[in-house]
């Protein structure tokens, strides 16, 4: 079974390749753009360090940290996440998702894989150079416990993402145009790309609630980035690990419930 | 406009510019009713839409924390507030995503068919984007209210001819949005994707129009830049006006910089346009 699985998701990645490679000119344009624009990031953090040695307790090189794990995260959803699933809106708005769902295979499996954009590399690349630029410069490298415990966030963010992009993609069983609730998804999702204590002073933290607990940002950047500087303890990381599966969880059975409505466009 | 306007073909001579304004100027009416009909159809989405707008609302949060223990510059805490609640309000009057509208329709030839009319397509789509005013206000009403309630004293109120220069600066900033995304979306018309350039236009307008960090907080080189790049008066000169952070005579030469660069973009999205509407083949129709 989990066999297959791995045979098809190998196929639907060298299909995605091959496709991308037919367009090598886009593939380079694109991924230039794609270093320009994480250049084009750093602009704000650079200016705002520029003002103050220290924002909420962290420290320029310690914001990079939190900086790279985005970079890597951002590369993930638009490189294997969303292209996947902007396809599916597309499938049910046609109604010719019938081909998906007519398949020997699990639907939220094959339209999860169905697009990979391969060029999406050069940022994590360019997350990995950020990664190595802060920690060269705070001096001492994560240990390899840390680096573990990073890993497993890192796992547990992609399942975030994926489980509210599958949220998402429900929502177009009901109401068909999702394209907007794309954009608001980048649009918060950027909040990522600061720690989140920033926000702590808003509402009484308020805002860091929401972002903590109903769109787990934080779990998804700075809590994997105090993983990584060591200053995460093992509660807080147990509790963000378990909400994660919570949510992953939910969001399978949001699916199910959203296919079940599904009534092809010609019936 | 009724179908005999349509029904003799083409024409052989092109309209006059002035002929053409008046025909629009007859025909904005019923486009506008258009429009608004299906804004409150997609009632929904649009407010969804707005919603995406939230950046200047972390960028503030960000700033509150950095400026908590003394201004940086001549930024405190509450003049960030009111430069963001400015760039809110301004950018959500002005902003425009039509390049994208455009630029799908060049591809599926959507677009021969706005062409048929006997409108021009680009007035169709500043009409377009004009409907979605009122519903625009009614989102920006409340934050104008937040605004003025937290930062009354923070703007622009006694001096008349600010007050004129924020209202011309406002109008310039939409022809200024309007223009560049013509350009932007005739792009369609000579290469297949355009997404990548878009993409670099939304990155450089965030920094260089303001939108997410005052220019007086950047570092000078990039302060220079931006005094020359179009972006800043699509965005911060109206804003700077309304939070009072230009003299009298500094806004009135950013004003004419501004109309130039008006002037410049509009005659270049138009010869790029009707360049593009020559080699425009559609499919199918």
């Amino acid at each position: 079974m989990a066999g297959r699985y791995a045979g098809l998701f190998g196929i639907q990645l060298r299909m995605s390749t091959l496709a991308a490679m037919q367009y090598r000119v886009d593939f380079l344009v694109r991924g230039l753009i794609a270093m320009l624009w994480s250049a084009i990031t750093l602009i704000p953090l650079l200016v705002v360090y520029g003002a103050r040695k220290e924002v909420a307790g962290w420290s320029l090189n310690e914001a990079l940290v939190v900086v790279a794990w985005f970079t890597l995260l951002r590369a993930v959803l638009e490189g294997a996440v969303s292209p996947s699933l902007t396809a599916v809106v597309e499938h049910v708005r046609k109604g010719t998702l019938d081909f998906v769902l007519l398949k020997p295979a699990d639907a939220q499996f094959l339209v999860s894989t169905a697009k990979f954009e391969p060029w999406r590399l050069i940022d994590v690349a360019g997350a990995l150079v950020i990664f190595s630029y802060a920690f060269a410069k705070i001096g001492h490298w994560p240990s390899p416990a840390q680096v573990v415990t990073g890993l497993v966030f890192l796992a547990l963010a992609v399942l975030i993402l994926y489980s509210i992009w599958i949220l998402v993609v429900s929502a177009a069983f009901w109401v068909i145009k999702v394209d907007n609730l794309s954009y608001l998804f980048g649009s918060l999702f950027d909040v990522g790309r600061w720690p989140i204590d920033v926000l702590r002073g808003v509402w009484r933290g308020t805002l860091t609630m929401v972002f903590t607990f109903v769109f787990p940002v934080a779990l998804m950047t700075t809590y994997p980035a105090l993983a990584l500087l060591g200053r995460l303890d093992g509660k807080t990381a147990l509790l963000a690990l378990a909400g994660g599966g919570v949510f992953a969880v939910v969001a399978r059975w949001v699916w199910q419930r959203a296919l079940a409505m599904y009534t092809s466009a010609s019936s | 406009m009724t179908a005999a306007d349509t029904a003799g073909g083409p024409t052989p001579d092109p309209p006059s510019v002035a002929a053409e304004l008046a025909r629009a100027a007859r025909a904005f009416p019923a486009l506008l009713r258009v429009g608004v009909a299906e804004v409150v159809a997609y009632r929904a989405e649009f407010l969804v839409w707005i919603l995406t707008t939230n950046m200047p609302l972390v960028m503030l949060a960000l700033w509150h924390a950095v400026a908590a223990d003394g201004p940086v510059g001549r930024f405190d805490q509450a003049r960030f507030t009111a430069y963001y609640l400015g760039v809110l309000v301004v950018r959500l009057a002005t902003s425009n995503w039509m390049a994208w509208q455009m630029s799908m329709e060049i591809r599926d030839g959507t677009l021969s068919a706005k062409l048929l009319r006997p409108i021009h397509p680009l007035y169709a789509y500043a009409a377009d984007h004009i409907s979605a005013v009122p519903m625009r206000l009614v989102v920006v009403s409340p934050i104008v209210a937040i605004l003025f309630a937290t930062s009354w004293g923070r703007l622009v109120r006694h001096d008349p001819r600010l007050l004129l220069i924020l209202a011309a600066s406002i109008a310039g900033a939409w022809l200024l949005m309007y223009f560049s995304m013509v350009l932007l979306g005739s792009l369609a018309f000579y290469v297949d994707s355009a997404m990548g350039v878009f993409e670099l236009w939304i990155g450089l307008h965030g920094l260089f129009s303001g939108y997410l960090i005052p220019l007086e907080v950047m570092p000078r080189w990039f302060r220079a830049l931006a005094d020359v790049l179009p972006f800043r008066f699509m965005l911060a000169f109206p804003v700077e006006t309304l939070v009072g952070l230009l003299s009298p005579g500094q806004a009135l030469r950013q004003l004419a910089a501004q109309w130039i660069y008006i002037a410049v973009l509009g005659v270049l999205a138009m010869r790029v346009w009707r360049a593009g509407v020559k080699r425009f083949a559609a499919f199918g129709g």
